[in-house]
């Protein structure tokens, strides 16, 4: 497994992390390193296996669908990097 | 005052009810120590008055006859349990302004139980690493150093500060997190117990997110004794979160004190793997050889999938850490990297806000969801993980615990493995398995090594029966009668 630096981009967009071209074939080899190691995983047969998806076996507990929490607005925008009139803000967004 | 700050918790608990001393006395001699342990640069935030006002309190209870089970006891909290009006960053730039206007579930237990709040513990960054090197806030040195060399040696991690601190006798006891090892590993660098309790025991409410089918909270501390006590006041159902044990709590502290006659210990043969140092075999059959001694029976098990527990748990754990992380958008929350658009503003603060680490992760995790990928890695690696689940639950068939090596190696020199991802990953070879399970494991100091750092010895439950896992492990502790501590370079170094 060796990803090129196109791929490497297309992930870096999905992830929304900004990396400049320059850093594209160092990531892309650390990344392709670690994927190689994990790809050990195909050595083993998992016919009939089913996906782990609960590591402790439990009954999925069931709530009332009703508003148990709320009306705290200004807590809520309190770390806010920026809020207005009790809104976030983002940048434009359509145009 | 200086002695009170070398009390196992459960002495200093005793103490405070006997009213041997107050505990303000206990606590401003603990604000003091971590004052003076500053060169370990294991705390993020340090909150002195506070912790003195929580002490008053505690006090005010005590006289009054009604102090919870841990009424005045000062300990550190992993900087990754929010703490209401407590800055509260995960090591990361990106949630290095963050004050939550609320109080995490596991925090909330322990202040109810009249837990006192020394500070916030450095980490790695997101709970990311296994040496404390990732934090945004610098790494954390690890109190012991080899005998006649000063070069730094790291914690482990994730929970390096909690270590650092108990280790350090600043703290009686932390918190920690454990999503691979984070606390067995750390606990092993630095000679203390570490325990991660079965996934569901501890709420998860409140505890920032890595990965959310392995994260767990759990203490880190000096004694047995003194983790049962943590565990008992920590845990407890959560409504808040949805994969939270309805369980009573037992009183964990209540099983110790017996023997482990006619228990049966399994020694899992997998991990017996290449490479490991003589030295820490030879731990591993002393470990063997005590609790025969002590009456249990020993026998091997066969836990035939355990080299693609780490392989596994790197898809995994990155997969829930990408979506988990998701979170930190420049918009409600923490740091924000202006851009020419929504998109860029996104990927500028994301790309200042994580570290290295972190962003590996986070696209690893990214590319094994993403479409065309996701059968081929995750897929598989939810697969092997039943195997891995169905492994333990074979052995367990035929005993009671399992007894292995905490660590493949002592604590090393920071740096020395900080530019290769994957040899560090290898630190939590022996713990990520039980953490892919779910299952109870602790850490119990057994030893030093040749070079003069604390090595530890793992011991793996069932699930929910931490009560097992503690009973054996008391019993490597009397065997193991470790009581070295660090010397206290720190104190005198400017």
């Amino acid at each position: 497994m060796s990803l090129d630096k196109a791929t490497v981009s297309r992930i870096a967009r999905l992830a929304r992390i900004r990396v400049a071209d320059e850093d594209l074939e160092r990531l892309g080899n650390e990344l392709s390193n670690i994927l190689g190691w994990v790809e050990q995983l195909n050595e083993v047969n998992t016919d009939d296996v089913p996906p782990l998806t609960s590591v402790v076996e439990m009954q999925i507990p069931q709530r009332r669908d009703a508003v148990t929490d709320g009306a705290y607005r200004d807590k809520v925008l309190g770390n806010a990097p920026e809020s207005e009139e009790g809104f976030f803000v983002v940048p434009k967004v359509v145009e | 005052m200086a002695d009170l700050t070398h009390f196992t918790l459960s002495e200093a608990r005793d103490g405070l009810r006997a009213r041997d001393f107050s505990a303000r006395e206990l606590t401003e001699a603990h604000n003091a120590a971590i004052e003076r342990a500053r060169p370990l640069n294991a705390m993020a935030l340090e909150t002195a008055e506070h912790a003195l006002s929580m002490a008053d309190t505690a006090d005010q209870r005590i006289a009054k006859g009604d102090g919870g089970l841990l009424e005045g006891v000062p300990l550190a909290i992993k900087d990754l349990f929010c703490t209401d009006g407590f800055r509260t960053t995960a090591g990361s730039h990106i949630l290095d302004t963050f004050v939550p206007p609320y109080e995490s579930t596991v925090t909330a237990n322990l202040w109810r139980e009249g837990a006192v709040m020394l500070g916030k513990a450095n980490m790695d960054e997101f709970a990311m690493g296994s040496s404390n090197e990732t934090s945004y806030f610098g790494p954390v040195e690890n109190p012991w150093r080899r005998p006649g060399d000063n070069r730094p040696i790291v914690p482990g991690g994730s929970s390096g500060g909690s270590a650092s601190i108990v280790a350090a006798r600043a703290a009686l006891a932390a918190t920690g997190t454990d999503t691979g090892g984070s606390i067995r590993q750390p606990a092993s660098f630095t000679g203390l117990v570490g325990l991660k309790p079965t996934y569901g025991r501890c709420s998860r409410w409140g505890i920032i997110a890595f990965a959310s089918s392995l994260d767990q909270a759990g203490p880190l501390t000096r004694t047995v004794r003194d983790a049962a006590i943590m565990l008992s006041a920590m845990s407890g159902h959560d409504p808040k979160d949805s994969t939270s044990a309805n369980l009573p709590v037992p009183n964990f502290e209540a099983v110790l004190g017996g023997d482990v006659k006619g228990l049966r210990v399994g020694i899992p043969s997998e991990y017996r793997m290449d490479g490991l140092p003589a030295e820490i075999d030879a731990l591993w059959q002393q470990g063997i050889r005590w609790l025969e001694d002590a009456g249990a029976e020993t026998r091997e098990v066969d836990l035939p999938h355990t080299k693609y527990a780490l392989p596994a748990y790197y898809i995994v754990a990155p997969a829930e850490a990408s979506s988990n992380l998701a979170r930190y958008d420049g918009v409600r929350y923490g740091l924000r990297v202006e851009g020419d658009d929504l998109i860029d503003m996104y990927e500028r603060t994301r790309a200042e806000g994580f570290g290295a680490e972190v962003q590996r992760r986070v696209m690893i995790g990214t590319y094994v969801l993403s479409a065309g990928y996701y059968d081929a890695y995750y897929l598989q690696a939810q697969k092997v993980r039943t195997l891995i689940a169905r492994d333990f639950q074979t052995a367990f068939e035929g005993v009671d615990v399992l007894l292995t090596p905490t660590a493949p190696s002592e604590a090393f020199a920071t740096g020395d493995k900080s530019d290769d991802p994957i040899a560090m990953y290898f630190n939590d070879v022996f713990t990520v398995p039980a953490s892919m399970a779910g299952l109870p494991g602790i850490s119990v100091p057994a030893g030093l090594s040749q070079a003069g750092l604390p090595l530890g010895l793992q011991l793996i439950g069932k699930a929910f029966d931490e009560e097992m896992v503690l009973r054996v492990a008391e019993a490597l502790e009397d065997a193991a009668e470790f009581n070295a501590e660090p010397d206290t370079w720190w104190e005198t170094s400017t």
